[in-house]
């Protein structure tokens, strides 16, 4: 009778037993492969390795594998495994001017030096279920570009004529080393960097929709994409000992950099501000999800007023970003809490015996409830 | 507390907002049981003078000098936070344009009123209430409606609500800001009654920041007249009023009397 | 599981959590940040108190895990493994053998003594959350000392129950100074918080927070003088032992709504009936 909730160690093992088996699924199916998720979910990886912010493709794909596709356990997983490794320094800051590029658009200038690189986009596919898909067979191959020649940033040609606002001094708290999310618990008001930091990491869904709310009017902060481009840079640590900079190798990034309107004040004339989005891996839409909130909340910064919009309010948006934070919480609702339900129980029925009583001994009063 | 001690004293308040001046050296006396009233158009820097009178505004010079029950005259600018807070919840009180800046819309009006005491430690439940009925009282809430909402109440009421829940702790000290803006004219009427019994009964001082002259004719003993920023004139109520000597408080004056 | 240090954390962050300990039993009831690492289970499931005992397990510790004052609910399972496994220490369902405590929603009944640590799971460690969403704002109400809001919602929940409606984590001042969440235990627990021999720990990983209660600590449960604290439970004996002092759980037998009320305390209930205690539904049968 009274086991169920007392489950213990028997009937965890056994749950354990049996998501291992649900998780291949039918046996007579193929079983997937880690290079094969790596490959072949390319996206999925990205988000795994932007949210558990850990750059292993190779890893990302075994937590999706593990995961049975949920990217959020996956993410989780790639957390906790982050979380026991040595940390030895912080690189230099990746110079994304110097990007190998894949794709690279900008929807303020028809052309612009470097060109606009459509790259892999899903942009003007045709949203048509590809049944050839669902056969095996290798698809057409795409005809190769010559080299691409460098690609100065877009931000740089408003910058030239003072039409946008210079890029903001890095706050002196920030200095290198950078501020560390997952070292350091997150203090109110957060600085830019740090800000930047919990949005890189943040849950693309939450940023999307709050993007989304900023356009339809809430904070809203006219922006359009100055640029967007994707593509591999280098990632470089100094060593101070030895006086030398070692390339440790390249990553994949996106970045977002929005153009916004800001109508000037007395003694400022108007000038386009900046919105800014780095993600790593290929996550366009996160990145431009990020440069929306990362504009919307520095409206104070920019003597702007708050409208009380979510996207303008940085401890709202930095407490709820974490989708690891958030998923556990809210999951937590299911564990035993027969406790404190107890409690409530006894407090809900002397209540309700009070009311009673109550109102046995009184005459009723109609006129009450009508006022 | 002494008799011969001003009760508020300020001394060269001046702040600016950049370049554009919100009030420059501002300097008046307060004493037990006066009511002084500023007076002038929006943006003639009157709000601002309040603001950092009260501690919601840092000022850029000059001092704002109580004189505490404790302590005797102190510079409340120099005062440490805690220090400044627990003045504003029990000597001091502020009312608001807008009830719902004063109140706490979320809770119950009994709520609102023993909501100070509490605060100073109040922890009997029995005397809380039974001060908050005393109070609705005097500002004329029937004692019955001590459950409900603000939400529930007319403007007018919200008004006289905010007036309790700040007078609870028998302050010394009343800041308001345009306290009978937003309200009809008959409301007004009965408000502006309301307060001018209190502030006799109690012996309250108080600064009233308003637009309104009919209301300083009624309440105020004193009058400072602001224009961008500065003080231009000064003086008691009554003389000030019918016999203004600067060209702004004429023009203040006669365009009220077109009313 | 070689490949983890002893008690999974790393020494580095085991010293960070301690100076937070420390800085915690220096501040009695005063809620210290600390950089919560990302365990291997997720937040909610007591990611904070596991960091706390992790950061205080030395290897001849004794420790004890409850879930609902139940050794045996999945959950407290699943954290004794966890330790078992990293740290390879001796465990114990006797809360007085135990040296480290480590529960989620209740204090044990029996007694505790010098020397051990109770290491509570925290979900929202901010008394004031629910009153004041903002923690920017919190922090100062703290600060500053300004607790009438706490007490505003008493007022309210009398005016309109008639009593203080609160059941569980019900709010206690430590030391005479910080307003402190108790996590989640049911109220009939809070006495026990008070003037304890051991040594209390609080903590909170998702929201970065430990926050302790040192031995011998006064610690007041709020409350209006004619409207004074009362420890409730349901008004029953345990069915198994028969005890009418300690916490209840209901247990609802059958689809007739018949039901039973046994100790949440499963060591305690236990311990009663190995003693020669019965219940109703145990008299016969004893």
């Amino acid at each position: 009778m009274y086991v169920a909730v007392k489950g213990g160690e028997r009937a965890i093992d056994n749950a354990h037993a049996f998501l291992a088996e649900a998780r291949r699924g039918d046996p007579t199916v193929p079983e997937l492969t880690v290079p094969q998720i790596r490959e072949q979910m390319a996206l999925a990886v990205a988000r795994v390795m932007a949210e558990g912010s850990l750059y292993d493709a190779d890893l990302a794909a075994l937590a999706i594998k593990q995961a049975r596709g949920d990217l959020i356990e996956a993410i989780f997983l790639i957390r906790a495994y982050r979380t026991t490794l040595p940390r030895f320094g912080s690189s230099r800051p990746v110079d994304t001017g110097t990007m190998a590029v894949v794709r690279r658009v900008s929807a303020t200038f028809k052309d612009v030096p470097g060109g606009q690189v459509l790259g892999p986009t899903f942009d003007y596919t045709h949203r048509l279920l590809d049944f050839a898909l669902a056969a095996e067979g290798a698809p057409p191959k795409a005809p190769k570009a010559e080299t691409l020649g460098p690609m100065p940033r877009v931000g740089e040609h408003l910058d030239r004529e003072g039409l946008i606002e210079p890029e903001p001094a890095p706050d002196p708290a920030c200095a290198p080393p950078p501020p560390d999310l997952t070292r350091t618990p997150l203090e109110l008001p957060a600085e830019r960097a740090l800000r930047l930091q919990a949005l890189a990491r943040g849950d693309e869904g939450f940023l999307l929709s709050l993007a989304y709310s900023s356009q339809r009017g809430y904070g809203r902060t006219h922006p359009f994409v100055g640029e967007l481009r994707i593509g591999e840079v280098m990632v470089e640590v100094e060593i101070p000992e030895l006086g030398l900079t070692i390339a440790l190798g390249s990553i994949t990034v996106t970045e977002c950099e929005t153009v916004n309107q800001f109508t000037g004040s007395k003694t400022q004339p108007a000038q386009f501000t900046r919105g800014y989005g780095l993600v790593m891996g290929h996550s366009e839409r996160k990145a431009i999800a990020m440069s929306l909130v990362d504009r919307a909340l520095r409206w104070q910064e920019l003597g702007e007023e708050s409208t009380g919009a979510p996207v303008q309010d940085a401890e709202f948006v930095l407490m709820h970003a974490d989708n690891i934070q958030a998923t556990g919480f809210l999951e937590h609702i299911k564990l035993p809490h027969y406790v404190d339900f107890q409690s409530e129980l006894e407090l809900v029925r002397r209540l309700r015996a009070a009311a009673h009583d109550h109102e046995s001994k009184q005459v009723p009063e109609g006129q009450e409830a009508a006022e | 507390m002494s008799e011969q001690a001003p009760l508020l004293s300020v001394r060269e308040l001046s702040k600016s907002y950049g370049a554009r001046r919100g009030c420059a050296d501002v300097s008046f006396d307060l004493w037990p049981g006066e009511v002084i009233g500023i007076v002038g158009e929006s943006g003639s820097g009157k709000s601002t003078l309040l603001a950092c009178m009260a501690g919601y505004l840092a000022p850029d010079a000059g001092a704002v000098v109580f004189d505490t029950r404790a302590e005797g005259p102190r510079d409340v600018l120099s005062m440490s936070e805690p220090e400044r807070r627990m003045l504003a919840r029990t000597d001091w009180a502020f009312v608001h344009q807008n009830p719902r800046d004063g109140l706490r819309m979320g809770v119950s009006a009994g709520a609102n009123v023993g909501e100070r005491l509490m605060a100073v430690g109040a922890r009997h439940y029995g005397q809380i209430r039974a001060q908050a009925e005393d109070w609705l009282e005097r500002v004329e809430i029937a004692a019955e409606r001590i459950d409900e909402r603000p939400r529930q109440f007319s403007g007018g009421m919200q008004q006289r609500l905010q007036i309790a829940r700040n007078l609870v702790t028998g302050p010394r000290l009343v800041f308001m800001d345009e306290p009978t803006g937003g309200l009809d004219v008959s409301v007004q009427a009965r408000l502006l009654d309301l307060m001018r019994g209190l502030v006799r009964q109690m012996g309250l001082s108080a600064v009233i920041v308003t637009h309104d002259l009919a209301v300083v004719r009624l309440l105020a003993d004193r009058l400072m007249v602001m224009k961008d920023g500065l003080v231009v004139e000064e003086g008691l109520t009554d003389q000030v009023l019918d016999d203004p000597q600067h060209a702004y408080t004429q023009l203040l004056v006669s365009s009220v009397l077109q009313v | 599981m070689n490949d983890y240090n002893f008690a999974y954390l790393d020494e580095g962050t085991k010293r960070m959590i301690r100076r937070a300990i420390l800085k915690a039993v220096a501040v009695p009831g005063y809620q210290v940040p600390f950089a919560s690492r990302e365990m291997p289970m997720p937040y909610g499931w007591g990611t904070g108190g596991v960091q706390v005992t992790a950061a205080c397990l030395r290897p001849d510790d004794r420790l004890k895990v409850i879930d609902q004052g139940a050794d045996d609910t999945t959950n407290a399972v699943s954290i004794r493994k966890f330790f078992q496994r990293t740290a390879r220490v001796a465990t114990t369902e006797r809360t007085g053998d135990a040296t480290i405590i480590q529960t989620r929603h209740r204090i044990p009944e029996a007694p505790l003594s010098e020397g051990q640590i109770l290491v509570y799971q925290v979900p929202i460690p901010e008394p004031l959350r629910f009153l004041e969403p903002r923690e920017t704002e919190t922090r100062r109400m703290h600060a500053l000392q300004e607790y009438g809001l706490m007490h505003l919602k008493l007022y309210e929940d009398i005016a309109r129950h008639g009593e203080i409606a609160t059941s569980y984590a019900y709010p206690v001042q430590v030391s005479g100074r910080y307003v402190m969440d108790p996590s989640p235990i049911p109220k009939f627990d809070n006495p026990k918080l008070s003037n304890c021999p051991a040594l209390q720990l609080f903590g909170a990983g998702r929201e970065q927070r430990i926050y302790a209660v040192p031995p011998y600590t006064q610690v007041i449960s709020l409350d209006f003088e004619d409207h004074p604290f009362v420890a409730t439970k349901a008004p029953h004996a345990c069915d198994l032992c028969g005890d009418d002092g300690s916490y209840l759980d209901e247990v609802i037998t059958d689809d007739a709504g018949r039901r039973m009320f046994i100790c949440s305390d499963t060591d305690h209930c236990n311990s009663r009936r190995a003693a020669g205690h019965v219940g109703a539904l145990t008299g016969d049968a004893a």
